[in-house]
């Protein structure tokens, strides 16, 4: 696929070394770990009570 | 030479009536009803719009493709609902069954991202206004999404101006590629599927709210068998001179990022055809299932067949348009899209939305809504240890898009906003500067006895004794600021202003 391959080349890339996942045990990946962890606490707190109720009722009209 | 891309954002926002009897239509009246008095109570009197809307120039029923089925498409003039004008120049109404907000018309796609925000902050007021009226144990919830997960699906529209000069059938083939593969970046996401014969085993999570509802490549409709590129010939504008793409094919997006890279990287898209750009063909061999196919496939990694037998993904044809777009920048220079410091935005957030496609998801949770709710969704599946059915997973998608402020998830996942609260506040009010809305804005604004009537590319005035007189607008950049701001400033009434503008 020669096509593509040029494509890809062209495409103006930041830089090759960005592709390497952060390892999850670094700060960086403990940090974003907590963040989540919160924001799943509260998710759990904001989440409606019933929630298969919820899904059920949550009926719409077409539009457009 | 590209004209520029006068934009518009029209959103239907699904709503539930909670503790009371469930009818949506009504629903939305008193919701829309609700704001409006508020705004009156409040003292923001000459904020109080009493105008109603003008159906002169509604032609649904007219095709792009050359033609017009007027008798199957009467204007809806829906006199006995709810349809109001605003100061900022935004239409507010009750379409069928939901309440829709237009934006103003902006001529530039940041400016699109402040009136869409602003357009949230109306209808999270109209929620307050609406408890505030209805009896105890009774409220409306605004939802900003495409979807109610059962098969019912109502639109987030955009509108560009386009040059008629160039035929039809080359828009059609050329910005049909966008539209499919846009939707890496623009998808909202939905748990799920509501295409026919399919389940949430075949699909548990797909790109976007919309393509399992679209079933033709081109066509007229909006409410079902809805076409990917929609043919409405409504310019609301100087018919010889201009069309308006009517693009029904996109996602409502709660982040900021994507709102602004869903209408500009289609406004470049669109000047690039205009100035027959594009060198490449990039149509796909079978567009309506390659829509679907991108929006199901989350590796982003399964290449599609175009109709010259190639095949590609449709990142890859992502990185072919932005290439595309940036020798053009380089060339042409990118006024066509509100200025070179907007339009290199767009480039810098399109290149880097993707970077992250290609690379590294991860970068996108604050940019991609699909990205960030399928994070909040995989973290609490396995914190919970669901399948991909559980209704609490349905119910997050759709409490995503909950726009009251205390139950939103997607105020919650730490979207990056890229206007400042002061300006979307000031744009509740008050209509941009740089196009024909700041002529209509500002004559509500100031003479709201005066304007018995309004539409995109007139306002009607009744200044007492005379016939009604109307004033047309039919081109979209004039009427701003810079040319009628110190006219209007001047005038101690509407009679006033009519007379200087005849002379």
């Amino acid at each position: 696929m020669a096509e593509r391959e040029q494509i890809k080349k062209q495409a103006p890339t930041k830089s090759d070394e960005v592709v390497e996942p952060v390892p999850a045990t670094s700060e960086s990946g403990e940090k974003i770990k907590g963040e989540l962890d919160d924001l799943l606490d509260e998710i759990d707190e904001v989440l409606e009570t019933n929630a298969e109720e919820f899904v059920k009722s949550y009926v719409q009209k077409g539009g457009e | 030479m590209a004209i520029p891309k006068v934009l518009g954002v029209e959103t239907e926002y699904g709503i539930m009536m909670r503790g009371g009897e469930s009818n949506p239509i009504a629903a939305s009246s008193v919701l829309i009803n609700a704001y409006i008095q508020e705004l009156a109570r409040s003292g923001t009197a000459s904020s109080a719009p009493r105008t109603g809307w003008d159906f002169e120039d509604e032609h649904p029923g007219n095709d792009a493709r050359g033609y017009s089925i007027e008798r199957q498409f009467p204007p809806e003039v829906e006199t006995h609902l709810v349809n109001a004008v605003l100061t900022n120049g935004a239409r507010y109404y009750v379409d069928h069954a939901h309440p829709e907000l237009s934006t103003p018309e902006c001529a530039d796609p940041r400016s699109i991202v402040v009136f869409d925000r602003a357009a949230e902050r109306i209808l999270q007021r109209s929620m307050l206004a609406a408890a505030a009226l209805l009896p105890d144990g009774q409220d409306i919830v605004v939802y900003k999404n495409n979807s109610d997960r059962k098969g019912n699906s109502y639109g987030t529209h955009e509108n560009y101006l386009v040059d008629r000069a160039v035929p039809f059938a080359q828009i059609v083939a050329q910005v049909m590629p966008h539209f499919i593969t846009r939707q890496i970046y623009t998808g909202a996401g939905k748990v799920g599927t509501e295409a026919p014969g399919l389940t949430s085993a075949d699909v548990p999570y797909q790109i976007t709210q919309r393509a399992d509802f679209f079933e033709e490549e081109v066509g007229l409709e909006t409410t079902l068998k809805r076409p990917i590129v929609n043919t409405r010939d409504e310019p609301h504008a100087d018919h010889q001179k201009y069309r308006r793409l009517h693009v029904i094919v996109g996602d409502a997006n709660l982040s900021e990022v994507a709102t602004f890279l869903k209408v500009g990287t289609t406004a470049v898209v669109l000047c690039m055809i205009e100035d027959d750009w594009l060198s490449r063909d990039l149509l796909p061999a079978r567009p309506v299932q390659t829509l679907r196919h991108v929006s199901y496939d989350l590796t982003l990694r399964r290449p599609f067949e175009l109709v010259d037998g190639t095949a590609i993904t449709a990142l890859e044809a992502q990185w072919e348009l932005y290439r595309q777009a940036r020798l053009y920048a380089q060339e042409r220079g990118l006024a066509c899209i509100g200025g070179e410091e907007v339009g290199e935005e767009v480039l810098r957030r399109w290149e880097a939305a993707l970077t992250g496609l290609e690379s590294d998801l991860s970068s996108l949770v604050t940019t991609v809504d699909w990205v960030a709710k399928q994070r909040v969704l995989n973290g609490y599946r396995e914190r919970h240890d669901l399948s991909w059915d559980d209704p609490r997973l349905a119910a997050m998608d759709l409490q995503y898009h909950d726009l009251r402020p205390e139950k939103s998830l997607a105020a919650r996942v730490g979207l990056e906003r890229m206007v400042s609260e002061a300006e979307v506040e000031a744009a509740v009010l008050h209509p941009p500067v740089d196009t024909r809305a700041y002529f209509r804005g500002r004559c509500l604004q100031r003479w709201p006895e005066s304007v018995v009537a309004a539409n995109w590319d007139s306002l009607v005035f009744d200044i007492g004794g005379d016939p009604l007189r109307r004033v047309p607008m039919m081109e979209p950049l004039r009427g701003t600021q810079a040319h009628v701001g110190s006219l209007i400033d001047s005038c101690d009434s509407a009679a006033e202003l009519l007379q200087k503008l005849e002379q």
